[in-house]
Order: structure tokens, then C-alpha cells, then sequence
């Protein structure tokens, strides 16, 4: 039974400034995610990535439409309850600290939750260890460096156990490896718990191992398929400012120096397979 | 201006409980006009290490030679002034410094702060917002009414505009979306041999260090554990892993493409062009083989 963790129903969304209310950021967005999905969303900076996140949160209310979450639409009375079954992992992790260590930091909002003190030291432990931060529990997050920090940022929303967690590019400041941790750990998570994942990114690499990626584009909703059909589109994506997976260049690139090809190659794997069977299996 | 580092070493905190040792025996050159770019995992010490490029950190031990100028622990403030007209840095998410209320003044403020003239500061504040792509008429808008990646261009240009010798990035193209991070660092190329520039690249990429750095230094827990070529650093894929550390994406596939035809291909393939390139050819020797 598939069940519903998110939807967006007809969205829209204008910031205010002092000129008056501004270009749309949200244009009427619909789309619904259903529990144990990994949801990628991509779109050029701008394009209304953040505030669609803001929106799921509560942080911002919609001008028109929808957005309910856990089946309840989201609104000032259920905001807290709905909260607290939600891990959430902002693009500048700056703004999100509050303690004056690490460790206090993953307890503050564990404590918010009125998790029990002695659940709360294991679920501190357990977190800052899957994002390998355990040498830094009595750190003070100001000092630590960009990817360190994020790592924290992503333990405290990991340490909720949350049923849906949101990332706005929680690993834009990592390395390759630690990216790589990072995305096993939530596959985990996501496969032992049924943990639904929304995830913001830029990283082509990353939206290849969603489960459905949604393109956004000038605060519109271009399209949304699995990362087959999405980059099947390859020359639209270009043309919005986006990217292609590695294998699809390289097999593009392939093409045009006049190399036959068969199939398209989105994976590594399935270009060497192409290569092998065209090429080199004679 | 060359630039040397001589058993450099720095802890933040020095003599307090919180006392954090963040570099440690640092070595490494990076010869004028060299294009080097600094890789590490997270938390390895490489912003600290370009701090000490211009003179925003000094070394708690060791010595770091700029150009004539040597600075040690011991080094006074005021000679450190002079350094930092010579380099240049863009740090991480560089527009989180504009203030000005346009963008032509946020532009003049380095220069005229070096005294500069401010009508010559006015003039190069132009130049720059042409040479970097951005209209012209942004010149008298406000920084914050402008996109993630055009402020990006202004924070750059601000750094540009005292004219610099050595430019030192630091992830300048974190948070920008696909089409922003090729731009930025296709512009970083183009005033690296343009202006004859000294470049020093932190990044996170090892695509970028590949394609555009002609030297290398691998930080790792505050030491400088390996220095040489992409091509020496990259076919090192051992030594780079003990380090937590990957080669670029079209490395990665080139050493499964020789596992399957099993035999390697003559170069090393830094970009995916290169490997485009070293793939057809492979496989019209293969097709003559074969014919
Ligand atoms: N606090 C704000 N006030 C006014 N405009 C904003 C604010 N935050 C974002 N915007 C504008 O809304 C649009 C969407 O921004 P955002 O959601 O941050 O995009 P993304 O996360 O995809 O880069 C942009 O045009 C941006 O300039
Ligand atoms: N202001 C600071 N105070 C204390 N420790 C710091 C400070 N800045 C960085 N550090 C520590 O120094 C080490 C190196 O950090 P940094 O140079 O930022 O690394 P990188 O840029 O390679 O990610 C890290 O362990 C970090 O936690
Ligand atoms: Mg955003
Ligand atoms: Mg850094």
C-alpha cells in the first residue's frame, strides 16, 4: 500500500519587499510523495528550490494552495507536531546551530522533542558516529570547518529519527567521500526504517540514485519521472542550466568523434557494458 | 611571485583549554604562474593553509616565504600589509561579504582602501564588471538584488580589483548550480593566462583539479602528505586512497575499461574529453585487429 507522506497542491508563493510583492517564486506546484520514496529535487540557483523546502517546513505559509504533510494540511495549530516527526537540514548550516558544543547541539532538539536524557546520550553518540564526528563532541560548531559542520547538521537531523527528512544541499561542502558516507548512511536508513528522503541538490551523481527526481525551473515544476526518464530529456536539462551524469557525457562525447554506440548510457556501468558488447568483445 | 612553505605549522586557540593544532610541518612550493590547486578531506587544514598565504594567519612555527617577504610567528602587522595587495583570496561563499549599497562602490572598496585614486578605482570597477560577464548595467545595482551567481561575480571582482598578483580560491564555486560552476571556474582559467596569474585552487573536486591545476598538494590531518603533477598525483589512485581521498570520474572509468579489454590505455584521461578520446581510439585498434 502506497501511503502518503507530502503533497503539494497547487502551490504558489511571492515573497514580499519594500517595492511591493515580487515575481512568483513557487508557481502553482502539484506533486505528492509517498513514504520510503527518495525524492531528488534539481533546478538552477533561483529556480525556488529553498523555498519549496521553507514551505514543507512551515516556515512559510503558501499565497495559494496546499501543502500537507503526514495527511494533515500544514498549518500554524499542527506545525509543532508535524515538526517533530521531520529531521530537516538547511543549505548554510550556520543558522541552525544553537549549542555551544557539538554534542549539545544534536541534544538540544532532541531535548525540544522531550526525548528521555538517557535514550538522548545513545542517540547523540549513534549519530555523530554514522557521519564519523565522534572526535567532536566537545567542539564548538563556530570553529569547525564547512564540511564539518554540515556533518553535525546532518547528525541532529538524523539523532530525531524523523519519518521524512529534508535535506537543502546538506553535502554541497563535502568531499567526494564524505558525500559518499553521507548518501550510504541515508540509503540505510531509508531501507531499515522506510525513511522517506527529500533531498535539494546539484550533485547529477546523487539524483541518479533517487527513487524520482523533481526538476524545478523559475519557480515552476518542469517535469518529474525516475532519473531514467528525467535524463532521457538531456538536452532540455542542458538548457536550463543543468548538468549531465559523467557516463552520459563521456557517451555523448563518444557520438560525436563518430563512435557506435548502442543504447543510451546513463550509469558507468551500462556505457562499459555498451563498449564491451559494440567494441571489444570480438 | 613564488611562494614557499618551510615547516609551517598553526593551532587556533594557542595556550587556551580549546588550544586545536590545524596545520603541522607544512611543506610546499607553488611557483609564479603555476596553477596549484589544494585537495584534502574535510577538516584536513586547507583553509587554514590559505590563510597563511596573505598574511591572515601567521605561522605558530615554520616559515612561509612570499614573493621577498618572509613571515614567521614573529612577523609584524604592518608588514603583512603589503603581502596582502599581492594576494588576493576569494574566500568560501565570498558574497556573504558584500555591504556596499552598489555594486560599482562594493568593487571600488578594495582598491581605494590600498589608495588607490578613486576616480582609477571607479574606472578598473567597469573593466572588471565587463571582464567578468556581468551586464553593464549592474554596475549601480544593488549587490543583493542580483542571483546567487552574479553576486558571486561581484565578491570576485571586489578581490580582482586591487589587482593581485596570486589568487587564492577557496571552493569558490560551492553552492553555484552545474551551469554556474563551469562558468566561474572557465572564467578563473581564462584570467589565470590572461592576467598572468599566480592561482592557488582549494576545491573538493577532483574533476576541477584534474582539468585546470598544473600542480598539486594533498593535505591530510594538517600535514602536506603528497605534492607533483595531476598525472603523478592521479595515477596514484593507492596513496590518494590512504588518504580518503578518490581520482576524477574519467580515471575511475578508464581503470574499469582496461580491466575489461585488459590492457591499459597510454595516457592518463584527466578530463572526459581525454577519455572520449583515448576510448575511440582504443577501439579502432581494436577494429584493425581484428579486420
Ligand atoms: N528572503 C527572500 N526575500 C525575497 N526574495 C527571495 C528571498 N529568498 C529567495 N528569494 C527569491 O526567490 C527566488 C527563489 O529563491 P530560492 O528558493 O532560494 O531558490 P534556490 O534555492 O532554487 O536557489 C529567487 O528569485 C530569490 O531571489
Ligand atoms: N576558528 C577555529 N578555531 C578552532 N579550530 C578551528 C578553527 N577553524 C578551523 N578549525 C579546525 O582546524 C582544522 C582545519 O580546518 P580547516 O582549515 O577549516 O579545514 P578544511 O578547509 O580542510 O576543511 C579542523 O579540524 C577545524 O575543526
Ligand atoms: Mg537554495
Ligand atoms: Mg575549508
Amino acid at each position: 500500500m502506497m501511503k502518503e507522506v507530502l503533497s503539494m497542491d497547487h502551490v504558489s508563493f511571492s515573497y514580499q519587499s519594500e517595492e511591493g510583492v515580487t515575481e512568483k517564486a513557487i508557481d502553482d506546484i502539484s506533486f505528492a510523495v509517498q513514504q520510503g520514496e527518495w525524492i531528488a529535487i534539481v533546478g538552477h540557483n533561483g529556480s525556488g528550490k529553498s523555498t519549496l523546502a521553507k514551505l514543507m517546513i512551515g516556515l512559510l505559509f503558501p499565497d495559494e494552495g496546499e501543502v500537507n504533510v503526514f495527511i494533515q494540511k500544514l498549518s500554524e495549530a499542527n506545525l509543532w507536531a508535524i515538526r517533530s516527526r521531520m529531521g530537516f537540514v538547511f543549505q548554510n548550516p550556520d543558522n541552525q546551530f544553537v549549542g555551544s558544543t557539538v554534542q549539545d547541539d544534536v541534544a538540544f532538539a532532541l531535548e525540544n522533542n522531550g526525548v528521555p536524557f538517557t535514550d538522548m546520550v545513545t542517540r547523540v553518540h549513534e549519530s555523530l558516529a554514522q557521519v564519523n564526528m565522534s572526535n567532536f563532541h566537545d567542539h564548538e560548531p563556530h570553529h569547525l570547518s564547512g564540511g564539518q559542520k554540515q556533518r553535525v547538521a546532518i547528525a541532529g537531523a538524523l539523532a530525531l529519527k524523523p519519518e521524512l527528512l529534508l535535506m537543502d544541499e546538506a553535502t554541497s561542502m563535502l568531499d567526494p567521500q564524505g558525500r559518499d558516507e553521507v548518501i550510504r548512511v541515508v540509503e540505510e536508513l531509508k531501507t531499515k526504517t522506510g525513511l522517506t528522503v527529500i533531498s535539494i541538490t546539484h550533485d547529477l551523481e546523487e539524483a541518479l540514485l533517487a527513487d524520482r527526481i523533481v526538476v524545478m525551473n523559475k519557480g515552476k515544476l518542469l517535469t518529474t519521472g525516475t532519473p531514467t526518464q528525467i535524463f532521457a530529456r538531456g538536452d532540455e536539462l542542458e538548457a536550463i542550466g543543468l548538468d549531465l551524469p559523467f557516463a552520459m557525457k563521456v557517451s555523448r562525447l563518444l557520438r560525436e568523434s563518430g563512435m557506435e554506440l548502442f543504447g543510451e548510457h546513463m550509469t558507468e556501468e551500462e556505457l562499459v557494458n555498451g563498449l564491451w558488447t559494440s567494441h571489444f568483445s570480438k | 611571485m613564488d611562494i614557499s612553505l618551510q615547516q609551517v605549522g598553526y593551532s587556533y586557540g594557542r595556550n587556551t583549554p580549546f588550544e586545536k593544532r590545524a596545520l603541522q610541518g607544512v611543506d610546499g612550493t607553488i611557483k609564479t604562474g603555476s596553477y596549484t590547486a589544494i585537495i584534502g578531506h574535510t577538516g584536513s587544514g586547507k583553509s587554514t593553509l590559505l590563510m597563511h598565504l596573505n598574511g591572515l594567519l601567521k605561522p605558530s612555527e615554520g616559515i612561509v616565504q612570499i614573493g621577498d617577504t618572509q613571515i614567521t610567528a614573529g612577523t609584524k602587522a604592518k608588514e603583512l600589509k603589503a603581502v596582502r595587495r599581492h594576494v588576493g583570496i576569494v574566500f568560501q561563499f565570498p558574497e556573504h561579504q558584500l555591504f556596499e549599497e552598489t555594486v560599482e562602490k562594493d568593487i571600488m572598496f578594495g582598491p581605494m582602501n590600498f589608495g588607490v585614486s578613486k576616480e582609477e578605482s571607479r574606472k578598473r570597477a567597469h573593466e572588471l564588471i565587463e571582464l567578468l560577464g556581468l551586464p553593464p548595467d549592474t554596475a549601480q545595482k544593488s549587490p543583493f538584488d542580483l542571483s546567487g551567481g552574479q553576486m558571486r561575480r561581484v565578491a570576485i571582482a571586489g578581490v580582482l580589483a586591487f589587482k593581485p598578483s596570486v589568487l587564492v580560491l577557496d571552493e569558490p564555486t560551492a553552492g553555484l548550480d552545474p551551469r554556474g560552476r563551469k562558468e566561474i571556474m572557465e572564467l578563473f582559467s581564462r584570467l589565470h593566462a590572461e592576467e598572468n596569474l599566480t592561482t592557488v585552487l582549494v576545491t573538493h573536486s577532483m574533476e576541477d583539479a584534474a582539468r585546470y591545476a598544473d600542480n598539486i598538494i594533498v593535505m591530510h590531518n594538517g600535514h602536506s602528505v603528497m605534492a607533483g603533477t595531476p598525472q603523478n598525483i592521479f595515477g596514484d589512485e593507492e596513496t590518494l586512497a590512504s588518504f580518503g581521498l578518490g581520482v576524477p570520474r574519467s580515471v575511475k572509468l578508464q581503470r574499469v575499461v582496461e580491466k575489461m579489454i585488459g590492457r591499459p590505455l597510454p595516457v592518463l584521461a584527466l578530463t572526459e574529453e581525454d577519455l572520449a578520446t583515448a576510448l575511440a581510439r582504443a577501439a579502432s585498434e581494436e577494429g584493425d585487429a581484428n579486420a
